[in-house]
């Protein structure tokens, strides 16, 4: 069994390389493009809504902790705290996600969705394809984000069935385990992606 | 020699469990194997149609049997077709998938159900893929260079896109199941220095699938993001840059090549030292040079770009790190040599396919250090140089080794042999072939005939004709052991356990082996290649 946890645990971590890899993509872009359009950097991210993304940040951050609270539960074996932990982790992404609706159904609104739906307004003096680009890549990362969160949802959901019928015991609790490396890992591609999108104007007095 | 009596034959992984969904549910590393041999032949001589037909547009200097149009589709599917799902599958997900679990000693690889998702995925992308080609073909190159592929091309690119994306995973998988296998399941004694060299290339192969692919998938979706959305990331027009999508994609796709040639070169080592019964020359330079390999193609990516525009000053750079991830490779070619000197040669099927490979990829790689240099490349690039310098080192290096390695290892897969005289055929009918085809290509690239034209001016024919008349021999080669592989199956003799008395774990069960591989756990007490032990102790007797 321990041999198994090893493993598991191996391959688990050498998975979230490959994740950092595959959002890594999407971020050397980003650096890219900051670095020769600052300007419309700065603009882009003026128009995102920090209330909401700061208080997505708290919900993930909290989903965080009910998911440790949960490994926790599991490696004493306690079905009731299980179940309880795993279903706040359930309900704090599905906020997550309703907040990052919300957002995007007011993106839309506002025309700031390039190539479907561009007509944004005070883009000040920045160039507004460059602020398209800005937007592009808004939508790729947080909607790669929140795809991994949907994924993530979906191995909770099915550890939450799971732990239910009395799967977990203090030997083998190790799928538990394993989606918290996962979810803590989509919670901390989240931190970098809040101040990279949302707070960039805070980054100087413009 | 006959049997006295008849003797049940004994449970093997092959009658273990009959009927198609114990195939297709089976969570054997072996019977994975072999459902990936099935398919990526299937793929090989479907993305080796698409060379017949590019060769033969190339006979004539005319553009007469397809329109400029249709041959631009030709060649990115050749090329799609034999990269994501023949080449970079084809040594790890057959060999590997089989030899692997079997070479540290154990029953099965770590996650034997991921395994078997591996291979559902690469089936799912290769279904997506045909698809694609079938509803009217991708015309972008394999590359998929931008603006192309986001704005103006009018074919499947999202379609094909999407389906080597998918493909990707199926690398990622594999290549996660190796690294986990290889560190945590290996049996008693049997130390990181004692790994046969197979394993370590096929380690420092899996390094590179977790890494680089990643970067090549969301590569891909930013193209499909762009093209369906009109997102203009890739595109000048929108402000965006095509050269951030060459970095991308090359960052993984020059990695890729090592993914592809790594294991073939741990075939090559097998072989090599089985048939000079000797141990390798510098095990540790040879294990090592595998991980530089990994390491330095990281680092290498933008020689693929040198006219693209990118500075003078990072085109230095990345020249001479090129020439450095060369050393590496000489390093196996030098001890690869070291360890036939002296040995007790003999030239069985797999030792021809094996010498062969030494030298071909020796030109191969060698031209790549002509090309490393710019003022070379910049003459030669986007010309039939760049085309022969790369098919010498796939072709004449991995799929070489790959014919090698299926050679080698069949009598353990099948437990039979093939017809030594057939094989000895074929292997001389590639060799020739594959000269014949290529060899001319480095002639007519240097005098300047551009890849990727369906025409050319007449005085490249000859040349061209050369070239196409080395593919049908070459063809004739590969076609041949699908015949006398399939024939050895119902009329091939016994192999035996170790018909090649070679050193390994997997040569100690029977052929083929049973389903959990072996009978007890192995403990190892000896180094890799201990071939003078082999070669002075009497002829063990069969263990039937």
């Amino acid at each position: 069994m321990d041999q198994q946890h090893e493993t598991a645990t191996m391959g688990m971590w050498l998975f979230l390389v490959t994740e950092i890899m595959f959002f890594g993509g999407m971020f050397c872009a980003y650096l890219v493009y900051r670095y020769n359009y600052f300007t419309a950097w700065d603009v882009g991210s003026q128009h995102m809504e920090i209330k909401w993304g700061a208080i997505n940040t708290v919900v993930l951050i909290c989903s965080s902790l009910t998911m440790v609270l949960a490994v926790h539960a599991a490696k004493l074996g306690n079905k009731k705290m299980i179940v309880f932990f795993l279903f706040l982790t359930i309900l704090l992404g599905a906020a997550f996600l309703g907040i990052k609706a919300v957002e995007y159904t007011n993106h839309w609104n506002a025309g700031e969705v390039p190539g479907l739906n561009w007509h944004p307004s005070e883009l000040g003096n920045a160039d507004p394809r460059h602020v398209a680009i800005f937007f592009s890549l808004y939508f790729c990362m947080t909607g790669m984000h929140a795809l991994h969160m949907v994924i993530g949802i979906g191995l909770l959901t099915w550890l939450l069935i799971r732990a239910q019928k009395g799967d977990f015991t203090s030997e083998y609790n190790s799928p538990v385990e394993m989606t918290g490396l996962y979810w803590h890992f989509v919670d901390v591609v989240w931190i970098y992606l809040f101040p990279l999108l949302y707070l960039v104007s805070h980054h100087h007095h413009s | 020699m006959a049997t006295a009596a008849t003797v049940p034959e004994k449970t093997n992984y092959l009658n273990a469990d009959y009927g198609i969904k114990s195939w297709l549910l089976t969570t054997d590393h072996k019977r994975i194997a072999l459902l990936y041999l099935a398919s990526i032949t299937a793929f090989f001589f479907l993305g080796g149609f698409f060379a017949m037909l590019i060769r033969l547009e190339l006979l004539t200097p005319a553009g007469d049997l397809l329109q400029a149009d249709t041959y631009n589709k030709v060649f990115s599917m050749h090329g799609i077709i034999m990269v994501f799902f023949f080449l970079i599958p084809s040594v790890p997900a057959v060999l590997g998938n089989f030899l692997v679990p079997m070479m540290v000693g154990a029953k099965d690889l770590a996650f034997p159900r991921i395994n078997l998702l591996s291979w559902y995925i690469y089936i799912l992308g290769g279904c997506i893929t045909l698809y694609a080609m079938i509803t009217g073909g991708v015309d972008t190159g394999w590359t998929f260079y931008t603006p192309f592929s986001t704005t103006f091309s009018n074919t499947n690119v999202v379609l094909a896109a999407v389906g080597v994306f998918i493909n990707g995973f199926s690398s990622i998988f594999t290549g996660l199941n190796f690294i986990v296998t290889i560190h945590r399941m290996r049996a008693p004694g049997l130390t990181w220095n004692r790994l046969p060299l197979f394993l370590w290339s096929n380690y420092a192969a899996a390094v590179i699938m977790v890494l680089g692919t990643p970067v090549v998938a969301i590569t891909l979706l930013l193209v499909a993001f762009e093209r369906l959305f009109h997102f203009g990331i890739f595109n000048a027009q929108l402000g965006g840059d095509p050269l951030l999508f060459q970095h991308l994609f090359w960052f993984y796709s020059h990695p890729a090549v090592y993914i592809m040639i790594l294991p073939g070169m741990g075939v090559i080592s097998e072989v090599i030292c089985c048939f000079s019964r000797k141990r390798v020359f510098g095990y540790d330079f040879v294990a090592l040079a595998s991980i530089g390999i990994a390491v330095l193609g990281f680092l290498v990516w933008a020689h693929h770009m040198f006219v693209a525009g990118i500075s003078l000053y990072a085109a230095l750079v990345f020249s001479i790190l090129t020439m450095f991830v060369a050393i590496p490779s000489a390093i196996k070619v030098f001890n690869w040599t070291a360890t036939m000197y002296k040995g007790s040669i003999r030239l069985d099927t797999p030792m021809l396919y094996a010498i062969g490979f030494i030298g071909l990829f020796t030109i191969g790689g060698l031209t790549g250090v002509f090309l490393a240099a710019l003022g070379i490349d910049v003459h030669v690039t986007d010309t039939y140089f760049i085309v022969a310098h790369f098919h010498y080192v796939m072709v004449g290096g991995m799929v070489m080794a790959y014919m090698c390695g299926l050679h080698f290892w069949w009598p353990k897969i099948s437990g039979k042999m093939y017809p030594e005289f057939w094989s000895k055929i074929s292997a001389l009918l590639v060799f020739i072939g594959f000269n014949l085809t290529f060899f001319p290509q480095f002639i007519v690239g240097y005098l300047g005939m551009p890849r990727r034209y369906h025409a050319y001016p007449p005085e490249y024919q000859v040349l061209n004709v050369l070239s196409t008349a080395g593919a049908s021999v070459l063809a004739v080669g590969y076609l041949l052991p699908m015949i006398y592989f399939a024939w050895s199956l119902k009329y091939g003799p016994d192999a035996g356990n170790n018909p090649w008395r070679a050193a390994g774990l997997e040569w100690q069960t029977s052929s083929p082996p049973p389903t959990f591989n072996f009978d007890e756990t192995p403990v190892v007490t000896t180094e890799a290649y201990n071939y003078d032990e082999i070669d002075n102790q009497p002829q063990e007797a069969e263990v039937v």
